[in-house]
């Protein structure tokens, strides 16, 4: 694991703890989700029905590109949200709220966990592979008028560049020049499609090249590359210069969703070796950075945090059925 | 020919008589017919010949009797799929996922260890691209199977399919067929929320130039699905989750049926009458036949009968069908899960009103109201047409 000189070991450990709050989420809602799906496994079962991905292993991309972000800046994502709305430092429990659907959460329980407005850190997602992207380019819009440094993030799976809206808001965030940074998260699959069966390069950052802007890709699933990298587009893009894309080659330690059997996965044999949580902690043990002790101080609060966020959800109203009809509009207009 | 055309009488193809669709045109496969096909002849009674069929194969069967055989909705797909892909090599898949995993939903499994990557084709998630070269691929005489993995993503990639696919005859007067499937999964009822619940048969349906297929069993999903894949139009073919027999989702008990081994057709356009009764009519489709018959099991006892019309299609519509059963019961509801406003609901009941609105003693429908489908299971079983709000609309029917 490469570590980088310039970085302080008060940002290494920020890193890492922010790497330890989101895998301590997201095995807390695996734990939950699966808790109740039984016999056999019913997807719709359970406090937590419905789809369900997680983003074990992609903890380096949410950690290192949260780190350059303010609550002001704006962040969409995907499918597979919640390490980077973490990151983003949306609030755990009323996200946590909405993936069990209760009336406290980000959507008053009518979203899920695909879809999560959280207008105090301009963070949303889209369940709809790349949709997230345009959205972000108005965001921009809206902060660049407004003076300021504020930028837009839109974060997408790999296999979203091979969509349409991809290259469009590539083209239209270069052409007038948007305060965007672009994060591409290569976890290898597009659920069961290997990416070399979906793209035709062999780097998505090469992509930047066609709409002129620049193209950045992190080898390594690292923090700590993943840091310098989206450092250095997001104060590009906070300093006026443009959108940049950066791609980092992350990992997807579990399945697409939960319930998938991964039966076409040909990698997983080399996975748990690819856990990128011990190794960085590992290296930052090695390095002097934290001691174990700091580090089980970091998993306990991590935990404490997290399993309060799921007593808030469960201890939160379900909502009322005859509610089912309200927010379609901001004022009554049924008909 | 008169300027003011009569969409029922346009759309009448499912009323022609089940043997009438084995009289084909002489269309050998290939994407490119002349004006003079069966299908485009004057008057809007052409029958929708389903032929196209590699030279050779033997009369078509329509409808036989199902037998003893039980397959899910997902096999049953897939045995169409294939008894096809066998007769015909210019069958062909392509779509997100439908290679070794065998589809989100299971439309494929399988299909792949026979058929192999160069028919069975894993897609980038590109549905625009991939939908799009459907069309050329079925404008040049193959017949692809495109399967789009929600319905709920039609709008990435809507263009192709409601400007092309669904244009493409009618601007070249008839002279460029497109014979292709769109297969895509509809319906909620396990939270996935707004963006992966709809039924959206409506949307599609409302736009002229497609057929739009909807099974509820599978039976009904073997047959249709081959006369989609024989069909020289295109079809838009939508299963619900709930339908298919899946492992992995409350399974509704009639998701798995008898179905024949022999490759067969269920004719496009033409409804079927699932039960018989005399009170009531419930005119519905897709995983609301079975809210609908549970419900008319469980009212029986308490001496309330209640006919229950499967649609099957939504394009063509079999308007006759639904005249016919309102004729004889006098109540007519309407159960859809599409939403209420500005679709299938109100057709069926137009359907009634313009050819026999003195039937129209009691009208009322049970929709998804007009409004996202909410996550929350709370939430997204008060607004979908559950048994419970049938059974209350067939209740406040018959007591009129
Ligand atoms: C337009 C559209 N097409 C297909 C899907 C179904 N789908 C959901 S996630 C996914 C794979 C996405 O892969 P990638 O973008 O690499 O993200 P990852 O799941 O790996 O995080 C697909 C095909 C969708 N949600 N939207």
């Amino acid at each position: 694991m490469t570590l980088y000189p310039e970085l302080t070991d008060e940002k290494r450990r920020e890193l890492l703890n922010s790497m330890v709050l989101i895998r301590t989420y997201e095995e807390a809602i695996l734990r939950e989700y699966h808790a109740d799906k039984s016999p056999g496994f019913d997807i719709g079962a359970g406090l937590i029905p419905g789809e369900m991905h997680l983003a074990a292993g992609q903890e380096p991309v949410a950690a290192g590109l949260g780190a350059h972000l303010t609550k002001d800046d704006a962040m969409t994502a995907t499918h597979r949200p919640h390490h980077v709305a973490i990151a983003k430092g949306v609030r755990l429990r009323e996200m946590t709220a909405e993936i069990f659907g209760r009336e406290t959460g980000l959507g008053r329980g009518r979203g899920g966990h695909m879809h999560l407005f959280d207008p105090e850190t301009h963070f949303s997602c889209s369940g709809i592979v790349a949709e997230g992207l345009p959205p972000a380019l108005g965001q921009a819009m809206a902060f660049r008028r407004g003076g300021g440094d504020r930028i837009a993030v839109a974060v997408a799976g790999e296999g979203a560049a091979n969509a349409g809206a991809f290259h469009e808001s590539l083209n239209l965030a270069a052409l007038w020049k948007l305060p965007v940074v672009f994060v591409i998260e290569d976890n290898d699959w597009g659920i069961s499609v290997p990416r070399a069966q979906s793209t035709s390069v062999t780097s998505n950052a090469d992509r930047g090249a066609a709409y002129g802007i620049p193209g950045v890709r992190v080898e390594e699933n690292s923090v700590e590359g993943v840091y310098e990298a989206c450092g250095e587009a997001v104060a590009r893009a906070r300093a006026g210069n443009g959108p940049s894309l950066v791609e980092v080659h992350t990992l997807r330690l579990w399945g697409h969703f939960e319930g998938d059997a991964q039966g076409y996965r040909t990698d997983l044999e080399g996975v748990p070796g690819r856990d990128p949580l011990p190794t960085y902690k590992q290296a930052l043990v090695d390095s002097g950075a934290i001691t174990e002790e700091d580090y089980n101080v970091m998993t306990a609060s991590a935990s404490e945090r997290v399993e309060d966020a799921i007593d808030f959800a469960k201890a939160s109203p379900t909502p009322d059925p005859a509610d089912a009809l309200d927010y379609v509009f901001s004022e009554g207009a049924r008909s | 020919m008169s300027t003011n055309i009569d969409p029922a009488r346009q759309e009448s193809a499912g009323n022609a008589p089940a043997s009438a669709a084995s009289t084909g045109a002489p269309v050998t496969g290939a994407g490119v017919s002349t004006a003079t096909d069966a299908e485009t002849t004057a008057g809007g009674d052409a029958i929708d010949t389903g032929t196209g069929r590699a030279p050779g194969s033997s009369a078509t069967v329509i409808e036989p009797e199902p037998g003893k055989r039980k397959l899910s909705t997902a096999k049953a797909i897939q045995e169409a799929i294939a008894q096809e892909m066998r007769a015909d090599d210019s069958v062909f898949v392509m779509g997100e996922d439908v290679g070794p995993y065998g589809g989100i939903f299971s439309s494929t499994t399988g299909l792949i260890d026979e058929f192999g990557a160069d028919r069975i084709l894993d897609t980038p998630i590109s549905e625009s691209a991939f939908i799009g070269a459907g069309i050329g691929a079925a404008v040049e005489g193959m017949r692809p199977i495109v399967e789009l993995m929600f319905v709920d993503f039609f709008g990435v990639c809507m263009d192709q399919i409601y400007n092309h696919m669904a244009k493409i005859h009618f601007e070249s007067g008839g002279n460029v067929q497109v014979p292709m499937v769109l297969m895509t999964a509809v319906g909620g009822g396990y939270s996935d929320g707004a963006q992966h619940s709809q039924a959206l048969w409506g949307t599609f349906a409302h736009l002229p130039g497609m057929k739009v297929v909807v099974p509820s069993n599978p039976y009904d999903a073997k047959g249709l699905m081959t006369a989609a894949i024989r069909s020289n139009d295109p079809v838009v073919f939508m299963f619900h989750k709930g339908v298919m027999g899946l492992g992995w989702m409350k399974k509704n008990k009639r998701s798995i049926g008898a179905v024949p081994e022999e490759s067969y057709e269920v004719p496009i356009g033409k409804a079927r009458v699932v039960r018989e009764g005399t009170d009531v009519t419930v005119v519905t489709l897709s995983l609301s036949v079975h809210h609908a018959l549970d419900v008319a099991e469980k009212l029986e006892p308490e001496g309330i009968s209640v006919e229950v019309l499967d649609l099957r299609s939504l394009v063509p519509l079999d308007r006759d069908a639904i005249v016919a059963s309102v004729s004889k019961t006098g109540r007519l509801i309407v159960v859809d899960e599409d939403y209420q406003s500005f679709g299938l609901s109100g057709e069926v009941i137009a359907s009634v009103a313009e050819r026999q609105p003195q039937l129209l003693s009691h009208v009322s429908r049970v929709c998804m109201p007009d409004v996202p489908v909410p996550y929350a299971s709370q939430l997204e079983y008060a607004v979908l047409p559950t048994a419970t709000r049938i059974e209350a609309a067939v209740r406040e029917a018959v007591a009129k």
